[in-house]
């Protein structure tokens, strides 16, 4: 079976500006979210305390709110998780009290309110100190992580192609990262896992493009960068369309069947893996035109390639 | 000729699967719920097993087996519910409810047959989200040490000071160190090489005008200490953790001042964050003066320079010596027991030989008179205030017995004024150590057994079905060659299995998730393949050459690709914690692996069945 005949020739570049238009808008509402609307942020980053309760039966939120507002827990927030059996209830980190004992307590307040069997599922405490931490740590990561991708792709590559493809990251992770924004779900650590993962995915469909796009600059004579580049993009479109559908059909099945607690992150990827898709087709090659890129800039490395090609 | 591989290339290749298949073979077999018995210092012997066994029968609880590993007693069930039920059971019996040193634990024993074990062989161990238990992030306040070693130094200097006959006006806690004050030239002239000598680990400074003397401890003590602190604390923690009762604990140093403490299938948490996180000890004290001065005392009057006021349980003062006769780590063993003469909860301590030396001596020289037992506990907790941390640490101490001495006290004794519940966990906390400084819980992750349950079947479920989604999808549009890529996956989800169960890596949530991801990027590798195998029949080669430049040019594009994705794995692996590191550790085998088997494993593959053939057509 053939989804493409394989001599598509689909002059991508010449879309390049309605490409770079779309892009320029994805980003500007994705920045405009996180700036004005942040991010919901998971006890992870801000501190505080996450419990899931299981009750055996169908539960309504109402009266468990009122039993912990009437408990000192006004600024609780209650909602059902997953199923309408399963409450979660978060709430933020408090001052001056012996904090590892109120999840417990909030447990306790649940089961002795309740005539229906209440099963403690989930206690997360995060403590503000930790949150703090792992918010830096997370930002450390995501950069470092771009800067050793940036130094591989240059030895690799050359400059202009690390800088494509970095830039062709920053565009899927502040997306990605909008995406959440925009619709407010929760950003938690293995949001954060998942974001890293679209960066590794992302690159690699990139790196497969720009592996190509120096191929076909050494093997062709004749032809001007923008062709040259379409011509790389159209014989890489069949290879990129079906990782991505591979990738896709088991994100499905892990956000259809591993469970609320796996959702952000496989929402994140599959967020990612489209942007990641749409990127490595138009954003690491748009901006090789901008740079005005040239066959002699892939004329260096040849030596070392050798080498490698050979290896299998 | 082209596409042949030598035999030591296909050889390798069962090699390695053989061996795969072999260590990823006890996840096929799971764990068995089970019940771990084991008597402190001391080996279960066969007539305890029988006995077990034989009182299990007779409550009619059902177990699969029975059987001493380890020193321990290790009875396997059919299900979780037996397992529960026989646990209390065990728990219920009278020589074990009698004696304290046994302890009886849930357990998740692997059922892996006799002749896998012989090679090794276990399968994967689960983390707490897919078992169910608790995991805390205790902080040890350090500042406390320093405390600590500063107020000791301050009454030894005391003490050293007196014993030479040495004059001085008053020592005491400075900024940063401690300050000794003189009464005169000749104190100063004395005081301070014998200082000096004594306590040879401090940096001092000397102020002549003023006769004062400043003394420091090093950076380097400071952070001996600091380690010899944290250190302690882990061991006291683990001491505590086996008290519980629970099996396969991990407790681990986590950066400079932060312990990692995971109990598997711990439910209970209340319990376990009070004894993990209690510093209760105990001191025992001479009283010092009469009631009337006691009285008088808490009203404003005067308390004597080596006296100190405290408070009993009802409110009572108390005015107790400054020196303290023995303290909490020098007791040995303590159990709770109830007392004979009052029937009132107790708890039963030995001292070790200093200890127990000391206290004959003081209660020899003080007979008739009365001696208190202090109950001390320290807590920290930190707090936000106008968005900077504050910590705070409050210290409890109350007087929880006073009485006569009536006769010398030997190396046992028994301490009373306790309620029941206090007894025994006091008791658990002495027998383990006092921690050297108070911990905080600064994270905490609990999850319940059903959530565990839960997420073992859906993980499973979305990794099998996601897997044979792309399975259908590749034998559809690649045929031949799909059913070989196909074949590479299982290997490689064979392998990554053997390999995880090898490093006994912890499986977790996320760590299953990275499986999945890799399921859907391993076949990223034989798609591009086969794409250049596809492309080159186009340009009208021959399918033997098309094979081989196929995986010919392909393989730098893998290479380049996953050693990207591979960077991004290392980078989630060296920042993260807990869930990133899990999901880090399964991708990064995952690319790993999944290079060995979708390049040389189809190559294989295709090199025996195609290789050396006259061929008009390939079925890709």
């Amino acid at each position: 079976m053939h989804l493409l005949t394989g001599k598509t020739k689909i002059d991508f570049l010449g879309k390049r500006n309605i490409a770079l238009g779309f892009s320029v808008v994805l980003l500007l509402i994705s920045i405009a979210s996180i700036y004005t609307r942040g991010l919901n942020l998971g006890i992870d980053f801000t501190g505080g305390y996450l419990i899931e309760v299981g009750y055996t039966h169908s539960v309504e939120l109402e009266p468990v709110r009122k039993a912990l507002v009437k408990s000192k827990y006004s600024d609780a927030l209650i909602q059902h998780f997953g199923t309408s059996k399963d409450v979660l209830v978060r709430i933020a980190p408090r001052e001056g009290v012996n904090s590892a004992s109120i999840s417990d307590e909030v447990v306790h307040i649940l089961k002795s309110t309740s005539t229906d069997t209440v099963e403690m599922r989930r206690i997360e405490f995060v403590g503000p100190q930790v949150g703090e931490e792992l918010r830096e740590q997370g930002g450390l990561a995501m950069l470092i992580a771009l800067f050793g991708i940036m130094i591989y792709v240059g030895f690799r590559f050359q400059m202009k192609s690390a800088f494509g493809a970095i830039l062709a990251l920053v565009h899927d992770v502040i997306i990605t990262i909008g995406v959440f924004s925009i619709v407010q779900m929760p950003f938690d650590l293995s949001v954060l896992a998942a974001i890293l993962a679209v960066i590794g995915y992302s690159l690699n469909d990139t790196v497969v493009v720009l592996d190509r796009i120096r191929e076909t600059f050494r093997a062709q004579r004749k032809g001007t960068a923008i062709e040259i580049l379409n011509m790389s993009i159209n014989g890489t479109l069949s290879r990129t369309l079906m990782t991505s559908l591979t990738t896709l059909l088991v994100l499905g099945a892990l956000f259809a069947l591993g469970g609320e607690v796996i959702h952000g992150f496989a929402f994140a990827l599959i967020v990612g893996v489209f942007i990641g898709t749409y990127s490595s087709i138009y954003v690491a090659s748009s901006s090789l035109v901008l740079m005005r890129v040239e066959k002699h800039d892939f004329l260096e490395h040849v030596k070392e390639n050798e080498e490698i090609d050979d290896m299998p | 000729m082209i596409n042949q591989y030598p035999l030591w290339k296909y050889l390798l290749l069962v090699v390695v699967l053989i061996v795969g298949g072999i260590y990823s073979m006890p996840n096929l077999y799971g764990e068995d719920p089970s019940v771990l018995v084991s008597l402190r210092n001391k080996q279960i012997d066969e007539t305890t097993q029988q006995k077990i066994d034989e009182l299990l029968k007779q409550a009619s609880v059902q177990f699969k087996s029975s059987e001493l590993t380890n020193n321990k007693l290790l009875v396997r069930f059919n299900s979780v519910e037996t397992q529960l039920i026989a646990s209390s059971t065990i728990k219920s019996f009278d020589f074990i409810k009698r004696n304290s040193d046994y302890t009886v634990a849930l357990n998740l024993a692997p059922a892996t047959p006799a002749w896998l074990q012989s090679f090794n062989a276990l399968p994967m161990f689960l983390g707490l989200d897919l078992r169910g238990g608790v995991h805390f992030l205790l902080e040890v306040d350090m500042e406390t040490v320093v405390d600590n070693m500063e107020s000791d130094l301050v009454s030894e200097m005391r003490s050293h000071l007196r014993e030479n006959k040495v004059r001085y006006r008053g020592i005491k806690r400075a900024e940063g160190g401690i300050n000794i004050q003189f009464r005169d030239a000749s104190g100063l002239e004395q005081g301070e090489p014998k200082l000096r000598s004594q306590f040879r680990d401090l940096e001092y400074s000397t102020d002549e005008d003023n006769l004062m003397v400043f003394a420091r401890i090093t950076e380097k003590t400071l952070r001996q200490e600091r380690k010899s602190a944290i250190q302690q604390n882990v061991t006291t923690l683990r001491n505590r953790v086996n008290e519980l009762g629970v099996a396969e604990p991990v407790i681990q140093q986590q950066g400079e001042n932060r312990i990692v403490v995971q109990l598997p299938g711990v439910q209970d948490t209340a319990r376990a964050k009070d004894i993990l996180g209690a510093t209760a000890t105990l001191e025992f004290r001479l009283t010092e003066g009469t009631r009337a001065d006691w009285a008088s005392a808490a009203n404003g009057g005067t308390i004597p320079l080596n006296a100190k006021l405290y408070r009993e349980r009802n409110g009572d003062p108390v005015l107790l010596k400054r020196r303290v006769i023995v303290t909490g780590d020098q007791i040995n063993s303590a159990s709770s027991t109830i007392d004979t003469q009052s029937g009132t909860p107790a708890v039963s301590v030995r001292l070790d030989s200093k200890g127990a030396k000391k206290m004959g001596k003081t209660t020899q020289e003080n007979i008739k008179k009365p001696m208190a037992v202090v109950f001390i506990e320290n807590k920290v907790v930190t707090k936000m205030v106008d968005g900077k941390k504050v910590k705070t640490r409050t210290r409890k101490e109350e007087v929880i017995n006073i009485a006569t001495i009536q006769g010398q006290f030997s190396k046992q004794f028994q301490i009373t004024g306790l309620e029941s519940f206090e007894a025994r966990d006091l008791a658990l906390l002495l027998r383990a150590g006092a921690l050297k400084a108070p911990v905080e819980i600064v994270e905490e992750r609990t999850v319940g057994p059903s959530l565990g349950k839960d997420n073992i079947e859906q993980g499973f479920n979305s990794v099998m079905i996601g897997f044979c989604l792309v399975l259908v999808f590749m034998v559809i549009y690649y045929r031949a060659f799909g059913l070989m890529a196909n074949v590479a996956l299982t290997a490689n989800l064979v392998l990554i299995t053997a390999i995880l169960s090898l490093m006994q890596a912890t499986l977790t949530l996320p760590g299953i998730a990275g499986i999945v991801l890799t399921v859907g990027m391993a076949v990223d590798a034989n798609v591009l393949i086969f794409e250049r195998i596809r492309e080159e029949l186009r340009l009208g080669n021959s399918p033997q050459a098309s094979i081989h430049a196929g995986y010919e040019k392909a393989f730098s594009t893998i290479a380049d690709a996953n050693v990207t994705t591979f960077i991004a794995a290392i980078v989630l692996f060296s920042l993260g914690t807990g869930p990133v590191k899990g999901f880090a550790i399964t991708l990064s085998i995952g690319i790993l692996t999944s290079m060995f088997t979708a390049i040389m494993g189809t190559r294989a593959m295709v090199n025996l069945f195609y290789g050396g053939r006259n061929l008009k057509k390939l079925s890709i």
